[in-house]
């Protein structure tokens, strides 16, 4: 019987240059943060990102490892400018595919699929088709219009938080979104997923559990079991994210070697080191859920 | 009179927007969009569907600000893949915030400047305006109306599409593309009923002028001979905004 789990450094070590790599979460929520930041502290680079972005992409993007970003937005929703993606698209330095939120679920889906694209309104009369060459408009088969013909997105790695596993690499999710991290998991060859809690196979056996796991484990490679590896992102239910991490992150920004320092502090450390430095489990483990 | 706020105003008037839409989703992004909505499921079209931002359907509006000890009435499950099922099959009409808008009603939240590649301010991305515009109803609130939002040429980023016979693909028509409904701004109302869809000016909030709407718009307006005043709200509209915003949020959208 498959045994998926894996430390954070084996986990990350299946990302090599130029990879393309898709990160799930919807910007400030359920962000596998904690495989980011060994993204971070690994060798890896000249990469293509593809995120619903947050801090996962500002991050990546302070340290330099993207080579190319595919995005919709890259946002803190409660800080609406993501101040490193910011600082990386303002210096001209950063290639992009910037499409429409639902394009990207279509690419993904495609991917998943094992379609070259799918056809769709998305994009007509807007310069998302004129910045980007290859989104090509196709003729229909079935009446007189042209169609945007969303190319499939297909990742060789996918990054995800969930709030259990087990072993196997059966996931659960019981948040009120899974935003798109089953087509992320479905897109990728190799899909390796942090959570919360690591868990016996036979807790998905007790009542409802199993409604909540929203992939087969044989979409899953590897399981890292890291608790709280979504902060500062939020992982509802189990707790909200960290605004006052977020403002000194963004904060960060805005001073002259302010990403190193966030790095030292933040990323080059252990996780259990992490945790102690952003307040401690128990205090993580109280952040509200966001209310808007 | 003078006790009426502007910002009310606007929302009175723009709560408006949804009333004969039936059952469609309304959205709301930011204070003034989300209390309009409320406002118009709570009092003009109850048939209206809003969430609560976040996963749920909801039976009715949810207060903005901090809850206390409110609890929301859930309805449905509408996570972000959901919303895009309902956006896709057109039973939404938005009303957002695009940082520039020009004269063919095309929007733009991605990045301004002239060169894509290294933008002078990068905002957001593109989000979901590709799709929402050309998918079901959108109006517009921009709270500081000036040639910087309402531009002379095209917005730097054609995030959403809007009436531009140049964009269109083979087959297309314009209204099949767009369905932009009303803009408001803390100066007027505007909408696309001009000739050729040109921007119209609907109404005049109390004190503005048709050659100070016109001075604050970079393109040419089509003036009718005889414009409006943005109405009054009612009592019994002010009283459901005291509940729908009970920390009075709104106050400070104006920059006040």
């Amino acid at each position: 019987m498959a045994n998926k789990l894996m430390s954070a450094t084996q986990a990350v070590a299946h990302i090599q240059d130029g990879m393309t790599v898709g990160i799930g979460g919807w910007g400030p929520r359920r962000k596998p943060m904690a495989l980011v930041r060994e993204l971070l502290r690994s060798p890896a680079k000249d990469l293509t990102v593809v995120a619903y972005g947050g801090a996962d992409v500002g991050m990546l993007c302070a340290a330099g490892k993207v080579k190319k970003l595919i995005f919709a937005f890259v946002t803190l929703d409660f800080i609406p400018l993501e101040p490193y993606f910011r600082q990386a698209r303002q210096s001209g330095a950063l290639e992009v595919m910037e499409i429409d939120e639902g394009h990207f679920l279509l690419g993904l889906k495609a991917a998943a699929m094992r379609v070259p694209f799918v056809p769709t309104r998305i994009g007509l009369g807007t310069d998302v088709l004129k910045h980007n060459a290859g989104l090509k408009l196709v003729d229909s088969p079935y009446d007189n219009k042209q169609w945007v013909a969303m190319p499939a997105l297909p990742l060789d790695v996918a990054l995800l938080h969930v709030d259990r596993a087990d072993a196997r690499g059966v996931c659960q999710v019981k948040g009120p979104d899974l935003y798109m991290d089953d087509l992320f998991a479905r897109a990728a060859k190799t899909t390796l997923v942090s959570c919360d809690e690591l868990v016996d196979s036979n807790h998905f056996a007790q009542g409802e559990e199993a409604r909540y796991v929203p992939w087969e484990r044989a979409e899953t490679t590897g399981v890292v079991h890291l608790p709280y590896g979504a902060h500062p992102s939020s992982c509802a239910p189990l707790y909200g994210f960290d605004t006052k991490h977020f403002k000194e992150y963004t904060a960060s920004a805005k001073e002259e070697g302010g990403w190193a320092k966030y790095f030292d502090r933040y990323v080059q450390c252990s996780q259990a080191e992490y945790l102690e430095r952003v307040g401690g489990p128990e205090a993580i483990a109280k952040l509200p859920l966001p209310v808007f | 009179m003078t006790d009426i706020t502007l910002v009310d105003r606007i929302i009175c008037a723009a709560a408006q927007v949804w009333k004969d839409d039936g059952e469609v989703l309304a959205t709301g992004i930011g204070i003034v969009p989300r209390l309009a909505a409320s406002l118009c499921m709570r009092s003009i079209n109850t048939d209206l569907m809003m969430t609560d931002s976040e996963a749920w359907i909801v039976q009715e509006p949810v207060p903005i600000g901090p809850r206390g000890g409110y609890q929301i009435k859930r309805e449905s499950h509408m996570g972000f893949a959901r919303i895009f099922d309902n956006v896709w099959g057109g039973k939404r009409h938005a009303m957002v915030g695009p940082t520039q808008i020009d004269r063919f009603g095309q929007g733009n939240i991605s990045m301004v400047g002239g060169d894509y590649a290294k933008p002078k301010s990068m905002m957001l991305g593109v989000r979901g305006f590709p799709g929402n515009s050309i998918n079901h109803a959108n109006s517009f609130f921009v709270p500081n109306h000036s040639p910087k939002v309402f531009v002379a040429g095209e917005v730097d980023m054609v995030a959403s599409v809007g009436y531009n016979p140049a964009r269109l693909a083979k087959g297309w028509s314009l209204d099949e593309v767009a369905d932009i409904r009303f803009i408001f701004t803390n100066l007027c109302v505007l909408d696309f009923g001009g000739p050729d869809h040109q921007a119209r000016l609907v109404s005049l909030h109390p004190g503005v002028t048709v050659e100070q709407v016109q001075e604050a718009t970079g393109f040419p307006l089509h003036i009718p001979a005889q414009v409006p005043t943005t109405a009054d709200p009612t009592p019994g509209q002010l009283a459901l905004l005291a509940e729908l915003d009970p920390h009075n949020l709104r106050a400070s959208v104006l920059g006040a």
